[in-house]
């Protein structure tokens, strides 16, 4: 890197990634926009109050999976191959369980901040659907990370430089989609 | 003779050190307090768009604005951020404001504010319209370029701030400061977004 860019090196430089995340943003909001989510917003306490957090750990678990995942394979710790190496099944599954655990975590603390409010809610209908929507999610991500950082590095692509716009856009948009299939399925249940 | 790779990979700094950050264990214990943390944090933001619940259901250009504004805030703050210390590494970053690498990184963050933010505010209105919205564009293009503009600054002096203040507690910048903006920005956009809300509408 230059010592001396520019305004305009440094706004060509970043607006692809930007962009990107307007673009997945729009996509997200749409979802949430649809009478059926304006539907469950409005049917479901609290599912406002947990969105922020459950979007914003799916880039802290997902994000942090990619930066191992690419420094493991920047020294040599792993190989870009899906394969049952103990590292990278390690760090898969820990990212799961961080994913799964992070989920409940903010339909209680969702819940207790409801009734902090002042408002009623139900705590089994909230985790029901973060439990659905972090699953899910945590298929997804696993699933489209792993293959954007294999294929993307044995191609010759620094994972660095894609994890950030794929965590946020298939996060954000997955992320969305998947709380409104929650909402959906407790709802047939509850 | 083995090589110093091999040998390397023989030391107790390497089977403690580097395979113990390969643990499910490990990573799972370094992870969830902080993704803990952060999620009691991100309640913030939650109570806010609770609170704005009537609003955001009668309105969904407003909630599509939700999260290009969460996303958008974090980005703009780790782009800063992350210049800001590899200018910090390289040793051609000082704190004053003639410095050319921070006037070119806060132009270029005011910059890339208004292009996302004129484009969003032109998108959230047209899906709001298509989803049975009634906000005129003013409305929403208001609403998104102020909000957005509000954010850019706030991004800029939080960045400098930290990446100063993680350089002279003599930490890493880019360990602790990116995180802890990113989430800051976050937050902060949806309270400036609903704020700029409160006074338009």
């Amino acid at each position: 890197m230059s010592a001396h860019e520019t305004v305009g090196d440094v706004y060509r430089q970043s607006l692809p990634v930007i962009l990107v995340s307007l673009v997945a943003g729009l996509f997200a909001g749409t979802i949430l926009g649809t009478d059926t989510m304006r539907n469950g917003i409005e049917s479901v306490p609290g599912l406002l109050l947990l969105l922020p957090a459950f979007l914003a750990t799916r880039g802290g678990v997902y994000g942090s999976l990619g930066a191992r995942l690419s420094s493991g394979l920047h020294q040599g710790l792993i190989e870009p191959y899906f394969s049952r190496d103990k590292r990278i099944t390690n760090a898969i599954v820990a990212s799961f369980i961080n994913g799964m655990v992070v989920s409940v975590f903010i339909a209680v603390v969702a819940f207790a901040v409801l009734i902090g409010l002042g408002r009623s809610g139900s705590l089994l209908e909230l985790v029901g659907i973060m439990v659905i929507a972090g699953f899910l999610s945590a298929v997804m991500m696993l699933l489209v990370l792993l293959s954007v950082i294999f294929i993307g590095y044995r191609r010759g692509l620094d994972p660095d430089n894609v994890i950030g716009p794929v965590v946020t856009t298939v996060g954000d948009v997955f992320g969305v989609a998947f709380l409104l299939v929650g909402v959906y399925l407790v709802g047939l249940v509850l | 003779m083995s090589s110093p790779e091999e040998e390397f990979f023989e030391t107790e700094y390497y089977e403690e050190v580097i395979l113990d950050q390969w643990t499910v264990r490990g990573i799972v214990t370094t992870m969830v307090p902080l993704l803990a943390i952060l999620s009691i944090l991100q309640m913030v933001s939650g109570t806010v768009l609770e609170t704005f619940e009537d609003q955001l259901l009668a309105n969904p250009s407003l909630l599509i604005l939700v999260p290009v504004m969460i996303g958008t805030a974090g980005n703009l703050g780790s782009i800063m951020c992350s210049r800001l210390s590899t200018q910090l590494h390289l040793g051609t970053l000082e704190f004053t404001p003639e410095n050319r690498a921070i006037r070119s990184n806060a132009g270029a963050v005011i910059g890339l504010a208004a292009t996302v933010f004129v484009l969003l505010g032109l998108g959230a209105w047209g899906i709001g319209r298509a989803l049975g919205g009634t906000l005129a564009l003013w409305e929403v293009m208001l609403i998104s370029v102020i909000s957005g503009m509000l954010l850019a600054v706030f991004v800029v002096v939080v960045s400098l701030g930290a990446v100063w203040a993680s350089f002279r507690l003599g930490h890493d910048p880019d360990d602790t400061t990116i995180p802890v903006v990113t989430n800051v920005c976050d937050i902060t956009g949806v309270l400036i977004l609903f704020g700029v809300v409160a006074v338009v509408l």
